[in-house]
């Protein structure tokens, strides 16, 4: 057996940097199918799960890939997949399930140009959307950000801790540009690493519910073999786990689903300002773009424009009170994302129209410069 | 609750009831359903072979079929239409003690899920799938399925299926898998001692049985429930050892029955910890 956590200093690639990640927060199931620009971490996860003791499979197709990683979580461990746009469409109705039956497992979608095959080895950010509402139906679902190498290996880590700790599919999305670049990388000593694994159940195992919501809203899960003879569908069901074809039924397990997230808003939901404190502009952005809205910041700066940066760790759920709160106060903002206004149109319903709100977005395919930023800021304030 | 036990010690518990969810009965399945019969021969199967029942586990799909995990008290999951091979892999593959059993319909398993169920048996994949084979999507009212006979009618083929039908044993013995059988819902004798061999071979083991779907298949197709049990009776011979290719089902011409491979073969799971896990 290999550590889990390779203690030291690197230079690795963002898709790397996600594999090692995941194991470092006690990953041990990777279901994998190859898709550009997200392949290499199920290579990486191929070669290194076997050495921490975990088990890593090529399934046929993405479907077959979320769906194995679901059943792994059942099996009661730390389980996960990559993938891009395509992939990804694939595994709308099996996230699904994992949101009806609540169980926790870290999707990756390391997104290129799209719609359809688009462009696989060049970024975008255009699958924001998706990542809320591609499955059908109501839910709610945790979606996060990263902006660096670094920031996608911490935040592998905090993606399976919400995971498990509410008992939901949390998703990552990157891009091509972060899991393509290298970049220096530390992974701190494993006795430093926060990671939270799923509540367990205590008592008797008759009678078990293994849906039957703790304090916090989130039910403790037991692991199929250990004797709770639990049941699980996909169908509307009660806390027993049983299928409920009931109006009732179904306001009982949607207010479970949708309040484990809306309650947990403040534990959840994760952003960083940059200036902010006197800014008058507001330039929201995530991933690869928020670097790019982070230069442009700078500049603006110099150019004696008081602009700031919030900058979106988490996506879903939407820091709406966040930028509510902002909006009383500044002239306006900018949505900076390699799409054409996905997360800028959320930032718009937040503010209403009290607060002009404008977008500096891209077809994809490549990054967005600072310059792109500063001549909206310039024309628009 | 007091209530409740006098009256289960006035009558005693059917002895197959510790594996079934006995609070979720009366079950979906319509009269002259076959799939309570194959159900029934699936309980008597693991109960026979000796294997802790808190090890089993059942994954289903979406369909009449697929409403079997909800009824038996073991571990048990009722995913996605066709999605219930590859969750069953996950499920034995991050625990390899627990003996996973994947119970669905023919159209769950061999239309949407057809992909899946080659793959898993080239992996010779260590789980026990059960196929009951209705001939027709029973719940959503009897659409033409992949295994709906040339010409039978269905809700969809109005005039007759212009398509033919897999062969299921030739199917499961091409992609791989170790042991290939095939019975119908009368033969529950049978069938039970099969399910018991397959549950106790390791990789991928495959049983169809046949079973009859009178409300949405036999009745647009001239065939009364008892006519189905008497082709199963009269129209089949058990012919263990037969040659996977002669196993089209044809009424007219006679069913093959039994058991058609029976090899060994190491487990994907014997591989992989072989190759992966004693490498230095």
């Amino acid at each position: 057996m290999k550590p889990a956590v390779l203690t030291g200093e690197y230079f690795m690639t963002g898709d790397v940097a996600c594999a090692e990640g995941a194991m470092a927060a006690g990953c041990l199931f990777f279901g994998g199918y190859p898709i550009t620009p997200a392949t290499e971490i199920a290579e990486h996860m191929s070669g290194r799960l076997p050495d921490v003791g975990g088990t890593y499979i090529q399934m046929e197709d993405e479907i077959a890939a979320i769906a194995s990683v679901l059943g792994a979580s059942w099996a009661g461990v730390k389980s996960m997949t990559a993938t891009s746009g395509p992939g990804f469409s694939l595994m709308m109705e099996n996230l699904g399930l994992g949101i009806c039956t609540e169980t926790p497992c870290v999707i990756v979608n390391v997104q290129r140009g799209g719609p359809s095959t688009g462009l696989p080895t060049m970024g975008a950010q255009s699958d924001m959307m998706q990542a809320r509402w591609g499955s059908h139906g109501d839910y709610e679902i945790i979606v996060m950000s990263p902006s660096s190498c670094q920031e996608i290996f911490y935040q592998t880590i905090t993606a399976f801790n919400l995971s498990e700790a509410y008992r939901i599919p949390v998703v990552i999305m990157t891009d091509e540009i972060i899991g393509h670049m290298s970049e220096k990388v530390i992974i701190p000593r494993a006795k430093e690493i926060q990671t939270v694994s799923r509540v367990k159940p205590k008592g008797k195992k008759e009678n078990f519910k293994p849906f039957k919501p703790g304090p916090n809203g989130v039910a403790p899960m037991p692991a199929a073999g250990e004797g709770y003879n639990v049941h699980v569908t996909g169908l509307t069901h009660d806390e027993k786990g049983y299928p409920a074809m009931a109006v009732e039924a179904q306001e009982e397990m949607m207010k479970r689903l949708i309040g484990k997230v809306r309650n947990n808003l403040d534990d959840i939901i994760k952003t960083e300002g940059y200036l902010l404190e006197d800014a008058e502009i507001v330039i929201v952005s995530y991933g690869v773009s928020a670097r790019t809205s982070f230069a442009a910041v700078g500049e603006a700066r110099a150019m004696g424009i008081k602009a700031g940066l919030l900058r979106l760790i988490t996506i879903w759920p939407f820091p709406e009170e966040q930028i509510k709160e902002l909006a009383e106060k500044v002239k306006g903002f900018i949505t900076v994302e390699i799409n054409l206004g996905q997360i800028h149109r959320e930032v718009q319903r937040c503010v209403g129209y009290r607060t002009p709100a404008y977008l500096v977005g891209h077809h994809g395919g490549t990054v967005i410069t600072p310059d792109q930023v500063l001549s909206v800021l310039k024309e628009a304030f | 609750m007091a209530k409740k036990n006098k009256k289960a010690e006035l009558q005693p518990a059917h002895p197959l009831d510790d594996l079934i969810r006995t609070d979720r009965i009366p079950h979906i399945w319509c009269q002259g359903c076959g799939i309570g019969t194959v159900f029934s021969a699936c309980l008597i199967g693991m109960k026979h072979s000796g294997l802790e029942l808190n090890k089993f586990a059942m994954v289903s799909g979406i369909g009449c079929s697929g409403r079997a995990a909800g009824y038996v008290n073991v571990d048990s999951f009722h995913t996605t239409h066709g999605r219930a091979i590859p969750f069953a892999t996950g499920l034995k593959l991050a625990n390899t003690d627990l003996n996973v059993i994947v119970f669905s319909g023919d159209g769950d398993l061999f239309a949407i899920g057809g992909n899946h169920f080659i793959h898993a048996a080239r992996r010779n994949m260590d789980l026990t799938v059960i196929c009951v084979n209705n001939l027709t999507y029973g719940m959503t009212g009897g659409q033409v399925a992949a295994t709906t006979p040339h010409m039978a009618r269905s809700t969809t083929t109005p005039s007759g299926n212009p398509e033919n039908p897999f062969n299921l044993p030739l199917l499961a013995f091409a992609s791989g898998a170790t042991y290939v059988a095939r019975w119908t819902m009368l033969h529950a004798r049978d069938l039970a001692e099969s399910i018991q061999v397959a549950l106790l071979k390791k990789g991928f083991s495959f049983i169809e049985v046949l079973s009859p779907c009178p409300i949405n298949y036999g009745r647009r197709n001239k065939e009364k429930a008892l006519d189905t049990l008497n082709m199963y009776q009269e129209k089949t011979i058990i012919k263990n050892g037969a040659d996977p290719s002669e196993l089209d089902i044809d009424f007219d011409k006679g069913v093959i029955l039994g058991k058609f491979i029976d090899v060994d073969k190491p487990t994907h799971i014997e591989n992989y910890d072989k190759i992966y896990r004693t490498r230095e």
